[in-house]
């Protein structure tokens, strides 16, 4: 059985944009998939509908066998706590030190109270610790994040996704604002964590590059379709320019760039 | 793209001379009407200056007032950060609900903004001057006019505040399947703080100066001590008073630019 299944999802914007135009696929545990596709193809609208953030318009959305489109409030909150998700921007608590941050992976599956005030168990606190040591960051982590560059920030939200021991991670552009080796660093830590701890990975890109490096499969998006979903090796430059429609320049920087190595 | 360039400019230009003509306009009309005249207005300045350094000079008598006149300045000072305090808070939980990162409806968020405005439009002497029907001349009409306006202004900017610094790590958290309480604990307050700290600092400032102005008129605090002793022509003791108020507003004032300086 799947992990996740979209059945048909489209999403429209305030009754006038359509970022999701029929959408269907389903992916299986384990995998690591990369979406690619122009900016404003529907890949961040199509990543948050998982999670909710985004709420589909219509169509099914099955995760861990069970719709999610329809959920309430606290099954929807269940379901949170089992999709980590990094952002293009790392979107931390940034006056908070590194391991609060850490731990707010927790916050789903504690009391109200002892999450409001940030009570958290010894148990808790050393898995954080173990995790920061693995990204490396174990140095940092009683650091102010604000303090901290734009890699060891991106290693955090990638900590702070797998204290949350999620089922799946999702990952928005998580490497769009970083430089190319800080980039290598963040794209080898999921895909180690994809591969030892056999959590799913959905990345989206915006370098193809990267994609094929890293992904055993790749789902081109373009204009809210799926126009392209099979191995790296399958994506031939016609394939590629359909994804990227005219927008040549796209095609020029991601392709071109030795910068991704 | 110079011709361009050029068209931007020139049209800046005319916005310039627009806006400079406008204002000379205004000037030109207020004046007449109010039949003030700059030149005689900067020419009053040294005769003011030279009547107050006469008669505002604290005499002996003054000073043996002090004690009095520190008292009241205290109690003036107590109600300015009590008010602003509680209007703080009250805001604060009034922001969550008018600000769009924690994701109530349109129409809440509305009315919210509606509210805030409407308080915070109404100038704290005229709330001042409407409370006093109902509490008559009492501290409580300085409390709750002062109340009014902070809770309209601080409302409506712990709502940018929010918006602006913890609208991604909201996103965030609400992603971890956090719950709204945690949420504002773990996420909202700890990113928007520096903001809420100063603009309450502000506001206390602000708060200080105005409720001198209204104990005027609700005859209390260091507002009603000034104008008794001006009514009485005790113009040593105004003067101590008026003192004793730019010494506070000082002391205030570089007590929050270090408190700023720590929580940077
Ligand atoms: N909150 C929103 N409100 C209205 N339109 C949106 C919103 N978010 C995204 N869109 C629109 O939906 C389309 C897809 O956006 P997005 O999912 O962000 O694409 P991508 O992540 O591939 O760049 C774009 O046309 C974008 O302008
Ligand atoms: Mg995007």
């Amino acid at each position: 059985m799947p992990i996740l299944e979209f059945k048909n999802v489209s999403k429209t914007y305030d009754n006038e944009t359509k970022a999701l135009n029929d959408v269907s696929f389903s992916i299986e545990e384990g995998e690591f998939v990369s979406i690619i596709g122009p900016s404003g193809a529907g890949k961040s609208t199509l990543l948050r509908c998982i999670n909710r953030l985004v709420d589909a318009s219509s169509g099914e959305i099955v995760f861990d066998g069970q719709d999610v489109t329809q959920m309430k409030n606290k099954e929807l909150r269940k379901v949170r706590t089992k999709t980590g998700m990094i952002f293009q921007h790392y979107n931390l608590v940034d006056r908070l030190s590194v391991i609060e941050n850490v731990l707010h992976g927790t916050l789903g599956k504690k009391s109200t109270f002892s999450g409001m005030i940030g009570h958290y168990t010894e148990e808790e606190k050393l898995r954080a610790f173990e995790i920061l040591e693995s990204l490396g960051l174990a140095d940092q982590a009683y650091k102010r994040c604000d303090e901290l560059s734009g890699g060891q920030k991106q290693r955090v939200g990638i900590a702070r996704a797998i204290m949350q021991q999620p089922k799946l991670i999702l990952c928005d552009e998580p490497i769009a604002s970083l430089d190319p080796k800080s980039s290598k660093i963040i794209m080898d830590h999921l895909a180690d964590i994809n591969e030892n701890q056999k959590i799913t990975c959905i990345v989206n890109l915006h370098q193809v590059d990267v994609a094929m490096k890293y992904s055993e499969r790749i789902i081109g998006v373009s204009d809210g379709k799926i126009v392209y979903d099979g191995t790296p090796e399958g994506l031939d430059q016609k394939t590629i320019h359909k994804i990227y429609q005219s927008k040549t320049s796209d095609l020029i920087t991601d392709i071109g760039g030795e910068a991704h190595e | 793209m110079n011709k361009a360039m050029n068209q931007a400019f020139r049209k800046r230009k005319i916005t310039y001379t627009l806006a400079f003509l406008v204002v000379l306009a205004l000037y030109l009309i207020s004046a007449y009407i109010t039949e003030f005249d700059l030149q005689t207005g900067i020419k009053a300045f040294p005769e003011a200056a030279k009547w107050m350094s006469e008669r505002l000079i604290p005499d002996a008598k003054a000073w043996e007032r002090l004690p009095k006149i520190l008292d009241k300045l205290f109690e003036t000072a107590l109600l300015s950060v009590a008010v602003t305090v509680t209007a703080g808070i009250g805001a604060f939980m009034f922001s969550l609900l008018g600000s769009k990162t924690t994701g109530f409806r349109g129409i809440i968020n509305q009315l919210v903004r509606m509210t805030a405005a409407f308080f915070r439009n109404v100038p704290d002497v005229v709330w001042a001057m409407v409370l006093m029907f109902s509490f008559g001349q009492n501290i409580l009409t300085g409390y709750f006019a002062l109340f009014f306006t902070t809770f309209g202004l601080l409302t409506r900017s712990f709502i940018e505040t929010i918006d602006e610094v913890s609208a991604s790590c909201v996103e965030a958290l609400n992603a971890t399947g956090a719950n709204f309480i945690q949420i504002v604990f773990q996420g909202i307050i700890p990113s928007a703080m520096t903001g809420i700290i100063t603009w309450i600092l502000y506001m206390i400032e602000t708060n200080i100066r105005s409720s001198t102005l209204i104990g005027i008129l609700t005859a209390t605090g260091i507002g009603y001590l000034f104008d008794m002793y001006y009514k009485r022509i005790e113009f040593g003791s105004a003067g101590l008073v008026v003192m004793a108020i730019v010494v506070l507003v000082i002391v205030i004032e570089t007590i929050s630019i270090q408190i700023r300086k720590v929580i940077k």
